[in-house]
């Protein structure tokens, strides 16, 4: 099917059910959500739901949970069963919720700060368990909600309302803190880069085992602004200039430590084939 | 909307499930305290190890995968409760342990717990404080603390096991409690309790099972924080067809976030009032020679077990001496302390903290009767005859 008649196709839809084709996923009477014009958001939640809808989920297989912030709020916007828990423990509330109920697909959807800052020893220790959840980080470099402070992924010499002379601290590079705490599928993606990330979103959601996948997202109104990145399309257009996709790239090579990064890797750095996720790791060990 | 699903397997409830205990074991309230949420059907237990409550965790990680449950030692007291609140959503009686620095960290998930309405059971097994204070050894610091810890304001029900066999007891009442008022409920143990080894009867197999109260309308009419008569909503599981939305923000009925004054006066007033007006039913109290009184001591937990000693020796010394035990210490039995009170002319409080339940008993007799703290900053009990002298200093 050509571009253009799928757009007919999806136009028609609309056009005949007067709905969003992804509306299922979504709460009634929740929208218009509480983003900025410009922020990533929107899209990485777009490419959450067009995944569920790809893989076949029924909204009664899926939980999605959150912690605080911008992206905590996305838990809210979904139809599933879903959490908005407190700063940082969003991974451990999903470890629990996973684990009593173990058929259910369990997401946590939650920001660079939340999950990296006050959550960060709950990251890497779900991972080292490889608890199967699909942890998706919508990184905008900075706390958002809270007027723009700088977090742990914010790169070195970047402004901040907490960095009024440049950021000082070194950032993480995720995709490698989340391969060497553990986990089995880690890949990168932008807001810019919707198919790819949709699919990596996919593949994490049907993966067993503990799947990271790191969103790069504009967050025009606190980060941008400070840093003369313009609105949210220049920020994309950013990604665009700076992107190089390197599936299977060693997550070393995935830094960004600068505000003057000469490139962004992104990409799909890790699929592990085999190793066992958590609940079927703990049955083992009894015998049953 | 979907019509409800089939509900998924229940974890081995205590009758059909093997691997019960029954009869008389030796054992130490920490123990003991594992065994009661066994009978009471918790299949879900996530701690972090700290002293003196290891041994809870311990005796979870050999039953749980006996019974089908789910042992989780996880990386601190934050996710401890995390994961017990996220387990309990997931249709498990779930619990944690802990002691005080554990307990402190612990505040931040009360709260979550409080606002969402999550059952859970909270075993604070206290020890001598602030900060690490005396690790292995005996405090009542806490109780204020399970009051009053997480910001903002919310009621509290709480249980004050003085032995081995009211660790077994209490911790199955605590999970009736939760699940029958659908939030996180505490029991107060402490070191000497923890540890102390006695006699203690189990009846696994008999044991009335905590009962979740399940919503009796499809999910399009289900409004997961819509109160009942008796102020308390029914709580539909994940994975049930629900699909309920949690948050820690002020929400309505729906459960949908509402940031306003009225929703948040309408909630937190609930929150509080759904212990308040249920008093009745959750307090229990235990009454020694209080009929004819003229001196009351009210205590609670381990300060209790000395005070009967202290009761025995003043009767013996010719003093009229009653005792009002606080087997809840949450929520506070002002009725039946007032009452007390107009018949006393001396209260004296018996408490391993430097006079935290005897602020709530002077508040509460109001100048009828003399209030006396007999504190001790933890560490050791007092001896009887420091209470007795108390009592005397009055008379």
């Amino acid at each position: 099917m050509s571009v253009k008649t799928k757009k007919k196709n999806v136009r028609r839809r609309f056009k005949r059910r007067g709905t969003h084709p992804l509306q299922k996923y979504l709460r009634e009477g929740r929208l218009p959500h509480i983003w900025c014009p410009g922020c990533g958001l929107g899209s990485a939640l777009n490419c959450l739901c067009q995944a569920f809808s790809d893989e076949g989920f029924g909204l009664d297989e899926l939980a999605v949970v959150s912690g605080i912030g911008c992206s905590g709020r996305a838990a809210g916007y979904l139809a599933t069963d879903s959490y908005h828990t407190t700063h940082g423990r969003a991974i451990p509330f999903a470890t629990g919720l996973k684990l009593a109920q173990p058929e259910l697909n369990v997401t946590v959807f939650s920001g660079d700060g939340d999950l990296f800052g006050i959550g960060g020893n709950h990251f890497i220790h779900a991972a080292r368990r490889n608890i199967d959840l699909t942890v998706i980080c919508i990184n905008n470099y900075n706390f958002g909600m809270t007027g723009g402070q700088f977090g742990p992924t914010t790169p070195q010499g970047a402004n901040s309302t907490t960095s009024p002379y440049g950021n000082r601290e070194r950032p993480f590079n995720l995709p490698a803190l989340a391969s060497s705490a553990g986990a089995v599928y880690v890949a990168r993606w932008t807001t810019l880069h919707v198919r790819a990330l949709k699919e990596a979103i996919g593949e994490a959601l049907r993966k067993d085992g503990f799947s990271f996948v790191e969103v790069l997202s504009p967050c025009p109104t606190s980060y941008g602004r400070r840093n003369e990145m313009g609105d949210g399309r220049e920020e994309l257009r950013y990604y665009r200039e700076k992107s190089v996709i390197k599936d299977g790239a060693d997550p070393r090579e995935a830094a960004i430590e600068s505000e003057n990064q000469e490139e962004i890797v992104l990409g799909k750095f890790l699929d592990e084939e085999e190793r066992p996720s958590y609940p079927r790791v703990a049955k083992a060990s009894l015998g049953s | 909307m979907s019509p409800k699903k089939e509900r998924a397997p229940a974890p081995k409830t205590a009758k059909e499930g093997e691997g019960l205990l029954q009869g008389k074991f030796f054992f130490n309230g920490d123990e003991a305290c594992a065994e009661g949420a066994i009978a009471a059907g918790c299949r879900f237990f996530a701690g972090y190890p700290i002293t003196p409550q290891s041994e809870i965790a311990e005796r979870m990680a050999a039953r749980l995968p006996q019974l089908g449950g789910t042992f989780m030692q996880m990386e601190d007291e934050l996710s401890s409760l995390a994961t017990a609140l996220g387990a309990s959503w997931g249709g498990q009686k779930a619990m944690t342990a802990t002691s005080g620095p554990g307990f402190s960290l612990m505040m931040e998930n009360i709260g979550l717990g409080m606002m969402t309405e999550t059952p859970c059971v909270i075993v604070d097994i206290q020890r001598a404080g602030p900060s690490t204070g005396l690790p292995t050894a005996v405090s009542q610091g806490d109780v204020m603390q399970a009051r009053w810890g997480s910001h903002g304001d919310y009621g509290v029900i709480a249980y004050a096991p003085c032995s081995p066999q009211e660790m077994y007891e209490h911790t199955i009442k605590a999970f009736r409690a939760a699940e029958r008022f659908r939030m996180p409920v505490f029991v107060l143990g402490d070191e000497k309790v923890g540890h102390m080894r006695e006699r203690v009867e189990l009846n696994q197999a008999e044991v009335e099972q905590a009962v979740r109260r399940e919503p009796t309308v499809p999910p399009e009419e289900y409004l997961p924080y819509e109160p009942e008569e008796d102020l308390v909503p029914s709580m539909a599981s994940a994975g049930e067809g629900y699909r309920t939305h949690v948050t820690g923000l002020t929400h309505n009925e729906r459960g949908y976030p509402q940031l306003d004054e009225e929703t948040q006066q309408k909630l937190v007033q609930r929150l509080i009032e759904k212990v308040e007006k249920n008093k009745d039913e959750i307090i229990e109290l235990e009454e020694r020679e209080t009929d004819e009184a003229e001196a009351l001591i009210v205590s609670y937990g381990i300060a209790a077990r000395t005070a009967f000693g202290a009761l025995s020796l003043a009767r013996q010394r010719g003093i009229k001496a009653g005792l009002l035990r606080l087997v809840t210490v949450w929520p506070f039995p002002e009725k039946r302390l007032r009452e007390l009170s107009e018949r006393v002319e001396k209260i004296v409080v018996p408490e391993l903290n430097m006079g935290q339940i005897s602020l709530e008993v002077e508040r509460v007799v109001a100048g009828r009767a003399e209030v006396e703290g007999v504190t001790k900053a933890g560490g050791s009990l007092h001896r009887p005859e420091e209470i007795v002298e108390a009592i005397e200093g009055a008379s």
